[in-house]
């Protein structure tokens, strides 16, 4: 069991999380280990707060107004607390980036999407851009199926290759944790499988934390994986134990279809 | 069902189309009214300022013999008029909506200020004119000039524009924008960068359908004491000589096409009304031509920007 190997580095955690929209709490004491180097998968039925979860690594429920976090999202190695109000969330998101359900590539071309992160945080030079741009590209093999067309406007991509630019536009500014939510749920099963086998690359360069409806897709891609019901997180452990032997009833109900 | 349920039912729908067809005719007779009444206008005024539209009559001022007038000091006082309107209300109105859109936090204020806006752009246009008066002539003392007729029209479509501008940034995408937040911009990079460009194919419209509001406007330039006869031209905003441009011309009295119109039309002279149509024709046509450019704009610009 885990408990009695050597704890594995841990990226980030909540520590008794929780979340308000309005009157409507939504996460519930949360305690959710997110191993460095490592996907971590959150599943559970729709609204079970997964998403909700998932979006408050980068605050993003910060855009809207009446959101409240509670408890803590602590980021290591410095040990940061990423809800804590006094903390920038513009740094938060620079350090944490996130790719979205439905491919959100800007209306600009390929290569402004790409760089817009690094022009956010202030880079000029041409030649730099240029190469963060091609590794960025690379990294999210889209390089060879954009590079002839560069300048082109992204929106023009099929919907799995603007998802794999959206990789790209994280992957450009090198954060140390990558947020995916949902990312396949509006690709077709190539599209889906390309996701899938990048997501497993990335591994090695990144921490992942990722949300998905699917549950072949978090076994196939997850080290980790948590299982979330109405706001609590109800069981966590490494996804072949899970999925073998969940230590938990509603845990199994769920994976074998009983419900959800 | 049976056959004779099937005849029942075919009774049915054929009854049901009868309504159909009424309201097709009926919608479209409504139609061919509003059009009609445009076209007999339209077609009026050419005809009776058909024989008036030669380039003498561009580029003459105008005169106490009908023959010899022209709208040369209108078009151009109209022209300048619209430009100090544009440059005083776009970016007024794109900010104003930006922040009311973006920034302004959600609160009883606001809401009061919205409304406020909304009802502006219901308020009558003499009243403007009066406002203009005291406030632009009077206490600035702008005078009878150009900039104070540019100012007051620019208040006149400010709400268009505000209007515009917040309706095009509501149609951004929510994920669109999360995506530039989520690569780390701060607000006033995620606007700079993304929301007004993404929305200026809107704010161009909204823009352009303010001028050719603006355009037409007679009231409050009336108001203002504007001359309404005009034999000389206002400075050149352009000269030959360093610092190439000059602001003299704000400051310069002026007329404008309706205003030139409305003096012609009220001269007893059969020629005079003849100079009034044309001039008539000419100012429906730079509406037109107005409104067809932001058509147009809105076309081009909207092919670049997809979701």
């Amino acid at each position: 069991m885990a408990q009695n190997e050597k704890t594995p580095p841990l990226k980030a955690e909540t520590r008794n999380f929780n979340f308000h929209y309005g009157a409507f709490h939504a996460l519930k004491n949360v305690n959710l280990p997110v191993v460095e180097k490592k996907v971590t998968a959150l599943i559970g039925p729709s609204g079970c707060g997964k998403s909700t979860l998932l979006r408050s690594f980068n605050r993003m429920h910060d855009l809207y107004p009446g959101n409240r976090y509670e408890g803590e999202i602590v980021f290591h190695p410095d040990n940061t607390n990423i809800v804590d109000p006094k903390v920038d969330p513009i740094e938060v998101r620079m350090r944490i980036g996130m790719v979205f359900q439905k491919p959100n590539p800007f209306p600009k071309s390929i290569y402004e999407n790409v760089a817009y992160g690094l022009k956010v945080r202030g880079e000029k030079s041409a030649s730099v851009l240029d190469d963060r741009v091609e590794s960025a590209l690379r990294g999210a093999s889209l390089w060879n199926e954009v590079k002839d067309r560069l300048d082109k406007p992204a929106t023009a991509l099929s919907g799995g290759q603007q998802q794999r630019l959206c990789i790209a536009r994280c992957l450009a500014t090198d954060p140390e944790l990558l947020l995916f939510d949902e990312p396949t749920s509006a690709l077709d099963p190539i599209a889906t499988s390309n996701i899938e086998e990048l997501i497993t690359e990335l591994r090695e360069r990144v921490t992942i934390l990722i949300v998905t409806h699917n549950m072949q897709q978090a076994a196939r891609v997850s080290d980790y994986t948590a299982y979330m019901y109405i706001g609590e997180l109800v069981e966590y452990g490494v996804t072949d134990d899970l999925f073998m032997k969940p230590k938990k009833q509603a845990t199994e109900d769920y994976i074998t279809g009983r419900f959800g | 069902m049976n056959h004779q349920d099937i005849a029942a039912v075919r009774g049915i729908i054929r009854s049901n189309r009868r309504w159909d067809l009424f309201f097709a005719a009926a919608g479209f007779v409504a139609l061919l009214l509003g059009v009609l009444a445009f076209v007999t206008l339209f077609g009026q005024m050419v005809l009776n300022g058909w024989e008036r539209l030669n380039p003498d009559f561009f580029m003459s001022f105008p005169s106490r013999r009908a023959a010899n007038a022209g709208i040369l000091s209108a078009w151009v006082g109209s022209l300048l008029v619209m430009l100090v309107t544009a440059v005083s209300a776009v970016p007024l109105g794109v900010a104003a909506g930006v922040y009311l859109e973006e920034y302004a936090p959600k609160n009883l204020v606001t809401d009061i200020i919205e409304i406020n806006v909304t009802n502006l752009a219901g308020v009558p246009s003499i009243v403007y004119g009066l406002l203009a008066l005291g406030v632009f002539v009077y206490a600035f003392g702008f005078g009878q000039s150009i900039l104070t007729a540019g100012l007051t029209l620019g208040l006149l479509i400010l709400p268009v524009i505000i209007v515009a501008t917040r309706e095009s940034l509501r149609a951004i995408p929510v994920h669109v924008r999360e995506g530039a937040y989520g690569c780390g911009a701060t607000q006033w990079q995620v606007v700079r960068d993304h929301l007004v460009p993404y929305s200026t194919p809107g704010i161009m419209t909204g823009v352009i359908i303010g001028l050719s509001r603006a355009i037409g406007e007679t009231a409050p330039i009336i108001t203002i004491g504007a001359l309404t006869f005009i034999a000389f031209l206002p400075a050149s905003p352009i000269s030959d000589t360093a610092p190439f441009i000059n602001f003299q011309w704000l400051t310069s009295g002026f007329t404008v096409m309706p205003i030139q119109m409305f003096n012609w039309t009220s001269r007893p002279e059969e020629a005079f009304q003849q100079n009034a149509a044309a001039a008539g024709f000419i100012l429906v046509f730079m509406t037109l031509m107005m409104n067809g450019l932001a058509i147009w704009l809105r076309y081009r610009l909207r092919k670049s920007i997809s979701w």
